[in-house]
């Protein structure tokens, strides 16, 4: 299997607090990766790192083979690599559709053209339809319920197309209902050859869902592998359940 | 190079006191992320009050400082539950650069109804005093002025660092929603911070006029310093107002005597733009990069 | 287009090219020529602030630069008078506006309240520089542009309004394209959140440059006409705070973000604005005037008159519904 995505020695110090420290780990290509660890051990810091929203003090990103010099959203988007958020970022005052549409990742020479041109709304209400929001096309995006804006959101990021997507807690908040129909859109989309990083709490989702499992403690990889290996890792249990 | 060393002296002196009016408005941006664009005038105005006490009370400028200042804090406490508190949303930020601009005008518009536009100065008999120290010129008055606001300025940090007073403005700037939640009245830290950033200014305005003939209109040169200040110590940071203070006052001074003075006024923009093109926050400014 | 919008544009339009006809004395075509320049002012304004949520408030230091540029082109390539110089308008409004671009790209790195303060600070540079640069702008004895001769006596103002109405028509034109293109779907994911946008590969800084070339273009267009308007320029006059915030205050009184908000702003403020001029501009207490107006509108209409009567007529709307279909049931 090839690495799509890279991260080697990454470091990031924040005044006193070495909030990742020389972390290493791959993401396989077509795999759904899981980034697990208890609070504080650097996960998101680590995505921001990666996507570029945030600057690393030490280390390297490799995506798809080359590296990343200096991580920037909007290029990395564009080149295939792309992120949801902790708490669930839409465009409130658009529509569902707008919201869709403005994910496009267009060329220049369509700045001038219609805002949403007729193929690029049935292309949004195609993905909505999947994620169950094709009734709420029109609707004012910030009157959705926080449950609809998570799934508004990752469906967002699919319309540019990207080969990795950073999911950040997607089921956080979010009811047992809504977690089951993340969890089928995940494994659709991975069917169809999308590669996921997932960092999750939700230890049972992991454990279905994912291979391989990366652990993150203080900042470092403390462990990676199938589930099974990894639940039953004795480093692991400390760090989950130790001091 | 005597030319220069003096010049910088010059320029240490006055940034002082542009350090305790900026430092006014940096801190009350740090807690309700407003900018006081009617700072300048509050000081001016300060400057037409203690100018007023001198002329009709004889009253000493530095001494007047303890009648302005009071009287200003009520002023910014009143300013900033009529017109400032009552702005709420997401546009309050930029709703409160324009109201306080418009603040501003009133004042200016005032003062000119007031007094006239003509130049005034308060002239105390010490005003052109001046103190020679190793060969270097030391003027009396900015002397005392530079030594006063240092003062207020430690005593201003003190007062954030070691009283409940400031743990409570610290725990506002840093977290309004949790700092309400621990029990810190929101409303009452605003209100008096402002109070207390335009009592900054009043004690700095009261001397102000000594130093400078003022007239109303002289409100748009100090808010355009004040701003430039500001924004390049990093909004919100009060070791950065006061250093960057510095900083621009030396280079003003510098850059009069050393090329001329009518390109001083300018050099702050100049250092502004290019210190904003390496780091967009300012010297001490937090580089927001909203996650 | 809507064939409301389009009653709208047809009603304006008509209104706009028979005012000067209408209210021939020149005084009122002189509000006539103030209002629509305002009125230019606040769409442009609008057209970047409004849509992309980054208040600047150095729109008339550009102003001043086309007033500037204008002036300085006819003393050294003397453009002849007439209507000759309406000719080189485009010019110098792309002229100011590309030049103005670096200055742009480095203050767009910074966020929103750093940028409005940024903005404001190059109203100073350029009128420092105006002062300061005596060779080229002489400084404060200011500068003449030459008066056209062929513009006749009671119809003098008659080019200079049309000059302008059709810059507004530019203007609003801009607006509205850019509001139903890509182009403004961008900038509004911009004003919702930067980061996000960013994050989903949306060119942000490209955005933001156009939509501020295109708002300096218009300035730019704007104070060239007033410059040949006034025929004499100088610094204060020419960078002047009041216009800046003058010209704020209508978009926020119209109403941000929308089409026609800024210039309903300038049709109520300007004649009120040139009323206190007149009334009590000899003793500064216009100043206050002008404040007074400013807080309660700020205060009391901080979404404007056009959001807050949409949102009336939405209100009205839905009560009539529940009560039709209380009714029904």
């Amino acid at each position: 299997m090839t690495t799509l995505l890279e991260v080697d020695g990454l470091t990031k110090r924040f005044g006193g607090v070495t909030a990742v420290n020389t972390c290493s780990f791959a993401v396989p290509e077509g795999s759904i990766t899981a980034l697990v660890g208890p609070n504080g051990s650097g996960k998101t810091t680590a995505f921001n790192l990666i996507t570029g929203y945030a600057r690393a003090d030490e280390g390297v990103v490799r995506f798809a083979g080359e590296t990343v010099r200096r991580p920037d959203p909007v290029r990395l988007s564009r080149s295939g690599l792309t992120r949801t958020f902790q708490q669930a970022r839409i465009f409130a005052d658009l529509t569902l559709v707008e919201n869709m549409v403005a994910a496009l990742q267009q060329p220049w020479r369509t700045a001038f053209s219609t805002a949403v041109r007729g193929h690029e709304r049935a292309r949004a209400l195609e993905l909505l339809e999947e994620f169950g929001l094709a009734r709420l096309a029109t609707e004012r995006a910030g009157n959705l319920s926080y449950g609809q804006k998570k799934l508004l959101e990752f469906a967002a990021v699919l319309m540019g197309d990207p080969r990795l997507v950073l999911l950040d807690e997607p089921t956080a908040g979010v009811n047992p209902v809504l977690v089951e129909q993340i969890e089928e859109r995940i494994r659709e989309l991975n069917a169809r050859g999308l590669t996921f990083l997932v960092v999750e709490h939700n230890m049972n989702l992991v454990m279905r869902l994912c291979d391989p499992v990366i652990v993150l403690a203080q900042g470092t990889k403390l462990a990676e592998g199938h589930p099974d290996e990894v639940r039953n890792d004795s480093r692991v249990l400390d760090a989950y359940l130790g001091g | 190079m005597h030319q220069v060393v003096q010049a910088v002296i010059l320029g240490v002196l006055i940034g002082g006191v542009y350090a305790l009016m900026a430092s006014g408005l940096t801190l009350v941006f740090g807690i309700m992320r407003v900018i006081n664009v009617a700072q300048g005038a509050l000081v001016i105005l300060a400057a037409y009050l203690s100018y007023a006490l001198f002329s009709h009370a004889h009253i000493d400028p530095f001494l007047s400082v303890l009648i302005v200042t009071p009287a200003m804090f009520v002023l910014g406490v009143l300013v900033q539950i009529v017109f400032v508190r009552s702005l709420r949303g997401s546009d309050s930020e930029e709703l409160s650069l324009l109201v306080t601009w418009a603040l501003a005008l009133g004042i200016e518009g005032v003062l000119s109804v007031i007094f006239k536009t003509t130049y005034r100065a308060t002239s105390p008999s010490y005003a052109d005093k001046t103190l020679t120290v190793f060969g270097y010129q030391f003027g009396f008055v900015r002397l005392m002025a530079f030594i006063g606001s240092g003062v207020l300025l430690v005593l201003l940090s003190l007062l954030l660092t070691r009283t409940r007073f400031g743990r409570a403005v610290r725990a506002t700037v840093q977290n309004p929603t949790a700092a309400t939640l621990l029990g810190v009245d929101a409303n009452r830290v605003q209100t008096l911070s402002f109070g207390l950033g335009v009592s900054m200014a009043a004690a700095a305005g009261a001397v102000y006029g000594v130093i400078y003939p003022f007239n109303p209109g002289s409100h748009y040169d100090l808010i355009s310093r004040l701003l430039s200040i500001v924004v390049l110590g990093g909004l919100g940071s009060l070791g950065g107002a006061v250093l960057a203070s510095l900083v621009m006052g030396v280079t003003e001074a510098v850059v009069a005597v050393e090329w001329k003075p009518t390109w001083a006024a300018f050099s702050y923009f100049i250092v502004l733009i290019v210190v904003l093109l390496v780091r967009p926050q300012g010297f001490f400014g937090v580089r927001e990069r909203a996650l | 287009m809507t064939r409301t919008g389009l009653l709208r544009a047809a009603a304006f339009l008509a209104v706009g090219i028979a005012f000067p006809f209408v209210f021939s004395p020149a005084w009122l075509v002189n509000i006539g020529v103030l209002t629509l320049m305002y009125a230019a002012l606040a769409t442009s304004w609008n057209l970047f602030s409004g849509y992309t949520g980054y208040i600047t408030l150095g729109q008339v230091a550009f102003f001043g630069l086309g007033a500037y540029t204008l002036a300085i082109t006819f003393e050294h390539y003397g453009i002849g008078s007439g209507y000759n110089p309406f000719y080189v308008l485009p010019l110098v409004g792309a002229g100011v506006a590309f030049a103005s671009m670096p200055v742009a790209w480095i203050a767009l790195r910074t966020r929103a309240m750093t940028f409005a303060i940024v903005t404001l600070t190059l109203l100073f540079i350029v009128q420092q520089l105006a002062f300061n640069l005596h060779s080229v702008t002489h400084g404060s004895s200011g500068l003449m542009l030459p008066t056209p001769t062929t513009f006749g006596v009671s119809t003098y103002d008659d080019p200079f309004y049309f000059a302008m109405l059709g810059i507004l028509c530019i203007a609003l034109l801009l607006c509205w394209g850019v509001l139903r293109s890509k182009l403004g779907l961008m900038l509004l994911a911009v004003r919702e959140d930067e980061e996000k946008a960013r994050g989903l590969g949306i060119r942000v800084t490209g955005a933001k440059l156009i939509a501020w070339w295109l708002h300096v273009f218009v300035t730019a267009m704007v104070g060239a006409v007033w410059a040949y308007y006034l025929t004499f320029i100088y610094p204060e006059s020419s960078v002047d705070p009041l216009v800046m915030i003058g010209a704020v205050l209508m978009t926020f009184l119209g109403g941000r973000g929308t089409l026609w908000g800024p210039v309903i702003g300038a049709v109520v403020l300007v004649p009120a604005q040139q009323y206190m001029l007149l009334h009590l501009g000899g003793s500064q207490l216009y100043l206050v005037g002008y404040s007074a107006v400013f807080v309660v509108v700020l205060l009391l209409l901080p979404r404007g008159i056009l959001p807050s009567l949409r949102d009336g007529v939405t209100r009205t709307r839905e009560r009539r519904r529940t009560r039709l279909e209380a009714a029904a049931s």
